[in-house]
């Protein structure tokens, strides 16, 4: 379980930011996680809830977008189909991960002043 | 205070960040990982489930090796230090890292048990990491290389179930192959093949800590990544 260590990286990156900015009150999280990231979307919602009481993001939803992973060829650039060997089924290149692998903090909408 | 019905509350600003939510990790992964390069070590983060034979392989690399390369560890466990006690009697230089409940390790972590180490004058430094197959993927502790160890007691499928560590190993060590002759149900093509749906270049040594078998090819391929080191890709990394 370490969606709480990614929370806790995620607040301090969010708190920054709302202090940087004399924020009152951060209305909004949104975030990007890559089905290949090794982070669990929901586990990250839970543990989220749980951090975000008595701090600045006490009342702001965490809104997740799910990536999917996206495999394209190193050598000719096509998309490789998922469920086989990660080979371009054209050119038998080996696959390269297009996107799919991130855990971004994309937005946060504050209240200022 | 409307953040969420689109009313256009003028008090409301969007800011746009962008940016990965574990960049401090990473910012000191690169640090740690400048300091290898700038004393010659070759760092190998050492992953698998608990059970798949990490301190065991540490174990007969270091007795293969002895006079040969200096060898450093840093092993990972949430609430012992047998395993560097064991790694410390097979003649590495070995230091502890207690996580407590964390379940993977981090690159403070790792830079600060570097600095209760004398490491600088070693050729390896192995970190024997938490054994978990799911969080310790998640985290860069400025290592050279990943090294994935599937045990042939875990599961044909095992790549498939955690599709993440074995895309980020660049080597998986197929463990405990001595066993192979009392389980018939088990198919190293049948592993390799799950393997090559989640590493675009299948890399895996059969190897087992209690024969010998394969131990050759693993140093061989820890020369390579050596060679790679001293000579190679890191030139490029800049100091923090």
């Amino acid at each position: 379980m370490h969606e709480y260590s990614i929370v806790q990286a995620l607040m301090e990156r969010v708190e920054a930011e709302a202090a940087a900015r004399n924020a009152t009150a951060v209305e909004r999280v949104v975030v990007r996680i890559g089905e290949l990231s090794g982070v669990e979307p929901e586990l990250l919602h839970t543990a989220y809830l749980t951090f975000r009481e008595r701090t600045i993001c006490a009342r702001a939803p965490l809104d997740i977008s799910a990536v999917p992973a996206v495999w394209d060829c190193r050598d000719c650039g096509r998309t490789v189909e998922r469920g086989g060997a990660l080979r371009c089924q054209s050119c038998g290149g080996a696959a390269r991960l297009r996107e799919g692998d991130e855990i971004l903090l994309e937005r946060i909408e504050m209240e200022v002043a | 205070m409307c953040g969420t019905c689109g009313c256009g509350d003028p008090n409301v600003v969007p800011v746009d960040v962008h940016e990965r939510i574990l960049s401090g990790n990473e910012r000191q992964a690169e640090h740690n990982r400048y300091h290898f390069f700038e004393s010659g070590v070759l760092a190998v983060n050492v992953m698998g489930s608990p059970g798949a034979g990490k301190t065991a392989v540490l174990e007969s690399t270091a007795l293969a090796l002895a006079g040969r390369r200096r060898i450093g560890a840093l092993a990972g466990d949430l609430a012992t230090d047998n395993d560097a006690n064991r790694l410390e009697a097979a003649g590495i230089r070995a230091r502890s890292i207690t996580t407590g409940s964390a379940c993977h390790l981090d690159a403070a972590m790792v830079h600060h048990a570097l600095h209760h180490l004398a490491w600088s004058d070693l050729d390896y430094l192995f970190i024997e990491n938490v054994g978990n197959l799911v969080c310790p993927a998640v985290y860069d502790l400025g290592q050279a290389a990943n090294v994935v160890l599937l045990s042939i007691t875990e599961g044909e499928d095992k790549p498939l179930k955690y599709p993440v560590m074995f895309n980020k190993a660049d080597l998986v060590l197929i463990t405990k192959v001595d066993l192979l002759p009392h389980m018939a149900e088990i198919s190293v093509e049948r592993i390799r093949a799950s393997l090559a749906r989640v590493m675009p270049d299948p890399r895996a040594i059969e190897i087992s800590a209690r024969s010998g078998q394969g131990l050759e090819a693993w140093l061989d391929w820890l020369f390579r990544q050596e060679r790679a080191v001293t000579q190679g890709p890191l030139v490029a990394v800049a100091k923090e």
